[in-house]
């Protein structure tokens, strides 16, 4: 099969199975707490009953409000358009689309404070402002953890990171991605407003990052919301899948179930930690992230060492 | 085999030297210096693995029973005693303390490859040791608690011997169980006098031991 | 034979002390002036002539470096061991009040002449490292003595400090190990070290002698890691000050020095000194510093030690003759700060205080401790007659020759300040009435160690021993292979 339509699959594949992936992570919460939980399609049920309500816009707010959810989206699909899936590489993929890549994220986020800030309440003001100090701690691990795995790579772009790692390149550099995995693993907790540093199940305002930004979107536009962050988790998924399975056997669909079910993994791994552990206490979260700097910094050391 | 064995013995020892730094929390802190403790006597055996004598081998038990089952036991002990579970407030702070180590791991690392040791000259058990003795120096100074300022020699002087291990491939035992049993003592004397601390003051925070002083600045 | 009797003596005896029941508590007791003197007998046995052969040869033995400051232990040993004898029985009813146990005190100092005998002996860095290492773990129970707060206080900082400083001297050690397989067989050994130093790398050896400064400088009470001492020193009972003091911090002198001597014969002995005079010079800035204003007498000799470790470190960074008058420097030091110690004990009994502010007139309420006070300051102070006169200023004399004349100012201004801020404290002391104090005469018998420690001092002011200055001389010349011969003393 050609990359370039193992690429359009794996694309159509995340923006098809990423609700299934938040509802693996529930059921396994639920499991661990001893309940039965939602049915693993609940999440495709929820988009669906959105999708199918009417909208209300608040009287102060402004077009930012109505862009929002448009913005957010766009982002989420832009990143996921640059990350490859599995084996078969990314839809786009240039030397430096990793910069791209964040900052896809990063407009997403922007617009989200900004509709946030633009209903005039206090609660999704202070929100805001969490979201985005906990998005500048993660943001040096993220990087680091990327410098180390394009030096890995040698190569600039997501899809070489990934393509790069041959059976022989794997073995030489494992502890290195294997830390490299975990900073990200640590990073997409942070960014995807996961328990420790959020809760997304939270339903008291004042301990609330993500949710409370979203407090005044409803309907289709809550629906495209919550689909670009389902979108989020499968995209950095993606990322810390391909470094901590770094698996390049060769036939294209025994890469791609290993792949999948590294996903299923990572989704059982997020709900584990999401039933191990409780939300931190605000200042302790930078800690949490400085905890993933070190990481990646090690996976730098563990890299630069074997280049040595 | 026993390279990539001795590398990820040696990347437990750095991440138990940051979960020291990161950490507030007596119990973990003890557990990472436990870690550190059945490291140490495990690297010798994979380290000099080819004349191991009756006498090293006795000597690697000791490590392990004295390191490994002693301290944590006793450390467990005296913080039962004085009823504490946590270092609230350092005097450097976690955050600030977590990236002092890592600025302190690049120094380890550049540290090796300035000194011009032949042996120990790859893998990263050397920068490992080096990082080890920075953080332990640090934690004694940047904790309050006598207990933690205890973890902190314990892990200079685990980073200590992870240098030994390293850079000399045979060594003297019998100085080893000197020295070994020179801390298992210095340990011990720790604990009474952190036994009687607690007491004494109904609290263990080293840094509020400060009667004794110069009249500087009043006259 | 007589190396290995030196370390079972007290080590026997302190296993005797600590499963002598109570009621045999005066035979405890009457064990500490018995053993000290043995084990003088056995110190001066080796001045006589050589040790017998013993299978611990290439561990332990007395050459003259180690001989001198064993000497100085038990030398000082004895007449602290006496004074303590008249120590404890003096506050024996308010210890047995406090339910405070001689036993620990009196295995405690065994133990302490047990660990300080194996640091002079030790003839290998690494055992030389577990032997300063037990001398902590000794004298701390001692501090604790009192087992009052400020007393676990002083222990903590002792403790700690000490122990972290000293697990740095064990990394010097073990990157000397390193240094030297590389250049051949693993040793330890003082002589095989010191054999093939030149072959071994410069930089490995740099690096080492840098941890052993600073972690034995620690133990030796060297600024900036002199913090645990003066806690230390005010805190303990007055004859463990005076071991400390005395005995303790030359223990440390003695293993940095054997560091000197390795790297005098790798030929980088300008590093090594240069090391030395800079620590040496800021401990008497420190100790000038910190004695201004000093109210509490005890920490004041504390700080007076700090200075008199600056001058030992400062001579013997001048090499050869400052060497020897750093040797010379640490015996008188010795005695005249036993004689201050054990004179301050006493003042401290009948004032019930270590207070500037409370203790005055001690002229008057007790001559004979006044004038050994007066006579111990002049003599620390390093005035003529007593012996730290001709030490320190030869030490000076050897600044001049070398013509550093920049260090040799900055040394005469440490010693004015020190001298000044003490005059002011000791007269004040001196002078004036005394405040009202209980009845009771001072005990002349207490005063006779104090008088017997002062008086070596007044006898080295006088001049040098021949058979002193020649032990000097050759003690000098295993640190320092260019030294030849002294001027002014025959060789």
């Amino acid at each position: 099969m050609s990359t370039r339509l193992l690429a359009l699959l794996t694309f159509l594949l995340a923006l098809g199975a990423c609700p299934l992936l938040l509802g693996i992570v529930n059921r396994t919460k639920a499991l661990a707490a001893g309940r039965n939980g939602p049915p693993l399609l609940q999440k495709y049920y929820d988009l669906r009953k959105l999708l199918g309500k009417g909208v209300v816009y608040s009287h102060t707010a402004t077009w930012l409000v109505r862009a929002c959810p448009v913005v957010v989206l766009a982002g989420s699909l832009a990143a996921a358009a640059m990350t490859p899936f599995g084996r078969g590489g990314a839809v786009f993929s240039f030397q430096g689309d990793f910069l791209v890549w964040a900052g896809a994220f990063t407009m997403a986020r922007l617009f989200m404070v900004l509709a946030a800030l633009d209903v005039g309440s206090s609660f999704e003001g202070m929100g805001g402002s969490r979201e985005v100090w906990y998005a500048a701690l993660a943001e040096p691990a993220l990087f680091l953890s990327m410098a180390a795995l394009a030096a890995i790579a040698r190569d600039y772009s997501l899809t070489g990171f990934f393509l790069s790692l041959t059976p022989e390149v794997t073995s030489r550099h494992l502890m290195a991605l294997l830390f490299a995995a975990s900073a990200l693993f640590f990073v997409s907790l942070a960014e995807n407003s996961r328990i420790p540093v959020d809760d997304p199940t939270t339903h008291l305002e004042l301990t609330m990052i993500h949710e409370v930004m979203i407090l005044d979107h409803s309907g289709p536009d809550l629906a495209l919301i919550e689909y670009a962050s389902m979108l989020k988790i499968w995209v950095m998924g993606a990322l810390v899948v391909g470094a901590a399975v770094p698996v390049n056997i060769g036939s294209w669909w025994l890469d791609g179930a290993c792949f999948l079910v590294g996903m299923g993994v990572f989704a059982v791994l997020l709900g584990a930690v999401e039933s191990g552990m409780a939300r931190l206490r605000l200042t302790r979260v930078p800690q949490f992230l400085v905890g993933a700097l070190v990481l990646a910094a090690m996976s730098v050391v563990m890299m630069a060492r074997n280049f040595a | 085999m026993t390279h990539t064995a001795l590398e990820y013995l040696s990347v437990l020892l750095l991440l138990s030297n940051f979960a020291l730094l990161a950490s507030s929390r007596l119990g973990l802190c003890i557990n990472a210096v436990t870690v550190q403790g059945v490291v140490l006597a495990i690297i010798p055996l994979l380290h000099g693995g080819d004349h191991l004598g009756a006498a090293s081998i006795l000597l690697y038990a000791v490590t392990l029973a004295v390191k490994g089952y002693a301290f944590p036991h006793l450390l467990r002990a005296a913080i039962g005693r004085a009823n504490v579970r946590r270092e609230v407030e350092p005097l450097i702070g976690y955050n600030t303390s977590l990236l002092a180590g890592l600025a302190m791991l690049v120094f380890a690392f550049w540290l090796q490859s300035r000194l011009p040791l032949t042996q120990g000259g790859e893998g990263i058990l050397l920068p490992a040791a080096f990082f080890g003795i920075l953080a332990g120096f640090f934690i004694t100074i940047a904790r309050r608690k006598a207990l933690t300022q205890i973890l902190g020699y314990l892990a200079l002087e685990n980073g200590i011997f992870a240098f030994g291990a390293a850079s000399l491939s045979e060594h003297p035992w019998l100085l080893e169980m000197g020295i070994l049993l020179d801390v298992f003592v210095a340990v011990f004397i720790m604990g009474v006098a952190l036994f009687h601390i607690s007491q004494e003051f109904d609290h263990m925070d080293a840094d509020r031991l400060a009667s004794l002083r110069d009249p500087v600045g009043e006259s | 034979m007589v190396s290995i009797l030196l370390l079972a003596v007290p080590f026997v005896a302190a296993l005797v002390a600590l499963a002598l029941p109570e009621r045999l508590a005066h035979v405890r007791r009457g064990m500490l002036p018995a053993v000290a003197a043995l084990h003088l007998g056995l110190a001066v046995r080796l001045w006589l002539g050589p040790d017998s052969f013993h299978g611990l040869r290439p561990w332990l033995g007395a050459d003259a470096l180690g001989l001198l400051f064993l000497t100085l232990t038990s030398g000082l040993f004895l007449p602290a061991s006496f004074y303590a004898l008249g120590d404890m029985r003096r506050y024996a009813e308010q210890r047995a009040a406090a339910g405070i146990s001689e036993r620990t005190y009196v295995v405690g100092l065994f133990a302490f002449l047990l660990s300080m005998s194996a640091v002079c002996l030790a003839q290998d860095m690494g055992l030389l490292w577990v032997a300063v290492e037990a001398t902590t773990l000794a004298t701390a129970p001692l501090i604790y003595f009192r087992k009052s707060l400020g007393a676990l206080e002083a222990t903590w900082k002792y403790l700690l400090v000490c122990s972290v400083g000293i697990a740095l001297a064990l990394l010097g050690t073990f990157i000397l190990a390193a240094a030297a397989s590389e250049a051949g067989p693993v040793t330890l050994r003082v002589r095989g070290l010191a054999a093939i130093a030149l072959d071994m790398n410069g930089n490995l050896l740099k690096a080492a002698f840098i941890f052993l400064l600073v972690g034995y400088g620690a133990k030796m009470g060297l600024a900036p890691m002199h913090t645990w001492l003066p806690d230390a020193h005010s805190e303990s009972p007055s004859p463990v000050s005076a071991l400390l003091s005395g005995t303790l911090l030359n223990g440390a002198f003695l293993a940095i020095l054997r560091g000197a001597d390795i790297m005098q014969s790798a030929g980088l002995d300008e590093f090594s000194n240069g090391l030395l005079r800079l620590f040496g010079l800021f401990s008497m800035g420190v100790a000038g510093a910190f004695i201004l204003g000093q109210r509490d007498f005890k920490r004041l000799l504390a700080y007076s030690s700090v200075e008199h470790m600056g001058i030992l470190a400062f001579g013997a960074g001048l090499g050869g003759a400052g060497l020897f008058a750093a040797l010379l420097h640490a015996v008188n030091h010795t005695f005249a700060k036993g004689c201050l110690f054990f004179t301050a004990g006493n003042i401290m009994f009948r004032y019930h205080a270590k207070s500037t502010l409370t203790v005055t007139g001690v002229r008057r309420a007790m001559p004979l401790n006044g004038a050994l006070w007066l006579a111990g300051f002049v003599a620390i102070c390093g005035l003529p007659p007593f012996g730290l006169f001709f030490s320190e200023f030869t030490v000076l004399a050897e600044a001049f020759a070398e013509a550093r004349y920049g260090e040799a100012a900055l040394y005469l201004l440490f010693l004015a300040v020190v001298f000044i801020d003490m005059l002011g404290v000791f007269l004040g002391m001196l002078r004036g009435d005394p405040p009202p104090l209980d009845e009771g005469a001072e005990a002349p018998v207490m005063a006779l160690p104090a008088l017997l420690s002062l008086t070596v001092v007044l006898v080295l002011g006088l001049g040098v021993p021949e058979f002193l200055g020649d032990k000097l001389m050759e003690a000098a010349y295993i640190v320092d292979n260019g030294f030849t011969s002294m001027p002014g003393i025959k060789p």
